[in-house]
């Protein structure tokens, strides 16, 4: 089975760890990932703004760039979502018949990571070793748009030395909505800073969830709140083994990045 | 007597303002949530429920499919009964026609069953303008009335306000238009409904004419339904003498059997009962029996421009239950005044844009003003796919400025990240440019992450509205594809480059 990871655009340039650690847990499940190297971004940002026509290079980018794997694997339900619903959607648009067939074979072979890991590998215990108190947000495109379910719960249940404990009201949105977050600014913080609440609530060390860009969000309220609650990428917890843990510690909140650099983890 | 949405600024504007009232915030994450639990509890009862809402779908589907021959079949029905049928193209001719009936009868006064259509058309003030008061009498539009407020949510207008501020209304408001409240009235909820009872009383054995929506219109009978909780719909459809009902087109079920499922789905999905307390249904005149007058104006009022819509077509299914209002975050926390309809939340959100199209800014706002989440679609009795029309509009928002000769700043991004994603070659360039800008906020950054990454510290331009609130990780010095392609996927030499630990952490 060829499998390709399509790593997304927000964690190519902003989150290249969460990339590392789905190669890291993919092969120590005995899968030789490749990374296509034409991959770019899914288009979700441009549909969902409304620019159709400028998604339609961009998907077409998408499909060939991954035509020929058996799987696409990707540690985002919201980039699968968009490739699973919308880029339908885009082809049609193109009026490009070739695009339509393209984006038929590419779209179902789409995976998000928890997906791929559950239905396709068959594996629940990935092995992980994560000795910490953590609350689990489910992203609203993997909860209602792809429907992943409890996959991640059942895989984060699995992790050796987890503390996992709820999180208040887990199932409303967190406020990103990709640029909803800077059209609407004032009301995308007004949710963030309740989720946040949530999060505080939970006396949890780390926030875990399936999207960067969601806990980019989330994280970037605790930040500024010092509330000293750190985001992780769900790939980076299942990914972390005994000894070669991530750790959840750092430098304590609003430290002064000189001091970070010389007493913390630099 | 009452506000008006004319004027109202764009989404995020008037959102910023419902933001800062605190009173609000509170009154409505209360309401919500209650309304909410009330839903999840009773639906969760219905073990056939997706299939329930299959079939709700599947009969207003049925129904706009071949929508000019139901409203044929539903007019002659009508006739037949001994009712007179009114075709209103728009607000203004359907606000003519009630006008008309009521001058008819020589009245200056009508009483009112809660309907969102007449709310749509501005009826009470285009009477008010003829000389015709207009009485709500539900409770909730009774306490917008008094209040001269506008209407915050469909099911439950008043939903803006808590207790203390309806008495203070009813207080101060209801000796001026008829009988005034209790001078010791109280806050309880029993209290304050039994002083609207008392008010409301004399102008129901009052009037004469009588002016309702419906919930539905049942073709092959000829009658119509109205569902509601407090009786005074009741009181309105058998008092008066005549009765007019504005009625949207695409109310028209086929079959009287085609309530079945939609008056299971209602009750539940709205007010989160098992059976609302009252149902009325009348066909026409009954001798002797209730209004001997009746007159049903069929509304179109950009309707017929939905049905047009491939995408958001469905959003005339919606039978107007509030269940999106009461799980959406957006709603929950700016309300609904801040959507400038009496269509608020995700239904508003389409519903406004299709009915009226998005060549004005405020409309235009619309589709944006939601994050996306779903909840709504999953709420939704008749399934309609909210997030997918909300998409749609956005295209249609979009497309509508595409002529424009100096294009939006957004439309400029847009454009530029289509061409840097179009090829990766591109992209990777942009990210070593990120790189680099990430060193240098790294270096005059003050704060670290939880985790140990710096952040990039307050932004200007677009930006500053998520620095303003947020905290934003720099760039990282070495994206994926760099990394990848420096130690072969990882294969040899994992010297830290990117700034952090080699065990992960982002």
């Amino acid at each position: 089975m060829r499998v390709a990871l399509q790593v997304t655009c927000v964690n190519d340039a902003m989150f290249p760890d969460t990339g590392k650690a789905v190669v890291r847990l993919l092969r120590r499940l005995g899968v030789d990932v490749e990374f296509p190297a034409a991959q770019t971004c899914c288009a979700q940002p441009m549909v969902n703004t409304g620019y159709f026509d400028e998604a339609v290079p961009v998907v077409r980018n998408f499909v060939d760039a991954f035509a020929g794997y058996d799987a696409v694997v990707t540690p985002s339900g919201s980039c699968a979502g968009s490739v699973r619903h919308q880029h339908a959607l885009v082809a049609e648009r193109s009026g490009d018949a070739a695009l339509k067939t393209a984006v038929a074979e590419t779209a179902p072979k789409t995976y998000e990571l928890t997906e791929f890991i559950v239905d396709v590998l068959g594996v629940t215990d990935v092995g992980a070793y994560f000795p910490h108190r953590v609350t689990y947000h489910p992203t609203c495109h993997s909860l209602r748009m792809l429907g992943v379910g409890d996959r991640p719960q059942r895989l984060l249940e699995a992790v050796r030395g987890i503390q996992l404990v709820d999180l208040p009201q887990a199932e409303e949105c967190c406020g990103f909505g990709g640029t909803f977050a800077l059209k609407n600014a004032d009301t995308s913080v007004a949710m963030g800073a309740d989720k946040a609440r949530h999060v505080r609530d939970t006396g949890a060390e780390v926030l875990v969830a399936g999207d960067n860009s969601c806990l980019m969000h989330i994280g970037g309220m605790l930040s500024r709140q010092r509330a000293g609650v750190r985001v992780m990428h769900l790939a980076e917890i299942l990914a972390s083994t005994e000894g070669t843990e991530a750790e959840p510690g750092g430098p304590a909140v609003g430290e002064r990045a000189e001091s970070a650099k010389k007493g913390g983890r630099g | 007597m009452s506000g008006t949405f004319v004027g109202m600024p764009a989404f995020p504007t008037a959102a910023r303002a419902a933001l800062g009232d605190t009173q609000l915030r509170s009154n409505l994450a209360h309401a919500t949530h209650t309304i909410r639990d009330k839903r999840a509890a009773v639906v969760a009862e219905v073990e056939e429920w997706e299939e329930l809402r299959l079939a709700g779908a599947g009969v207003k589907e049925a129904a706009l499919r071949d929508l000019a021959t139901h409203l044929e079949t539903l007019e002659a029905s009508l006739t037949r009964a001994g009712a007179t049928v009114h075709w209103a193209r728009d607000a203004a001719e359907a606000c003519a026609i009630v006008a008309q009936v009521a001058h008819s009868h020589g009245v200056d006064e009508v009483v009112k069953v809660k309907s969102m259509a007449t709310g749509e058309i501005g009826l009470n003030e285009a009477l008010e303008a003829e000389g015709i008061a207009a009485w709500e009498t539900d409770l909730a539009e009774l306490i917008v009335q008094l209040g001269e407020d506008l209407p915050s949510h469909i099911l439950v207008p008043a939903i803006h306000r808590n207790r203390a501020e309806v008495r203070e209304i009813f207080l101060r408001r209801m000796g001026d238009v008829g009988r005034p409240a209790p001078a010791d009235l109280t806050d309880e909820p029993a209290v304050l409904a039994g002083a609207a009872r008392e008010h409301l009383r004399e102008k129901f054995l009052r009037a004469k004419v009588a002016v309702s929506g419906a919930n539905f219109a049942v073709a092959d009978t000829g009658t119509l339904v109205v569902v509601e909780s407090e009786g005074n719909g009741r009181m309105c459809l058998t008092l008066p003498e005549v009765l007019v009902s504005v009625v949207g087109i695409e109310k028209v079920v086929a079959t009287w059997g085609d309530l079945d499922p939609m008056l299971r789905l209602l009750p539940r999905s709205s007010t989160g009962e098992r059976m609302n307390p009252y149902t009325s249904t009348w066909s026409g005149v009954t001798p002797g029996d209730g209004p001997q007058e009746v007159h049903v104006v069929l509304l179109d009022n950009g309707r017929t421009r939905a049905l047009a819509d491939d995408v958001g077509r469905q959003a005339l299914r919606c039978i107007r239950c509030s269940a999106c209002l009461n799980v959406c975050p957006v709603y929950e926390r700016v309300g609904g005044h801040a959507y400038g309809s009496v269509y608020p939340g995700p239904i508003g959100a389409i519903l406004n844009p299709l009915l009226n199209g998005v060549s004005d800014e405020q409309t235009a706002s619309l589709p944006y003003a939601s994050s996306l989440c779903g909840a709504c679609f999953e709420v939704c009795p008749v399934r309609i796919d909210i997030p997918s029309v909300l998409v749609d509009q956005r295209a249609q928002v979009v497309d509508s400025h595409r002529g424009d000769r100096i294009p939006k700043a957004e439309a400029v991004a847009m454009k530029a990240a289509a061409w840097t994603f179009s090829d990766a070659r591109r992209l990777g360039l942009a990210e070593r440019a990120s790189g680099l800008a990430g060193r240098v906020m790294g270096r005059f950054s003050r704060t670290t992450l939880p985790g140990g990454r710096t952040a990039a510290g307050r932004l200007p331009g677009p930006a500053a509205g998520w620095t303003g609130a947020r905290d934003l990780p720099a760039p990282p010095k070495e994206s994926f594809r760099e990394w990848w392609a420096r130690t072969d996927g990882g294969t040899h030499d994992d010297q830290d480059e990117s700034g952090t630990t080699k065990g992960g952490g982002s």
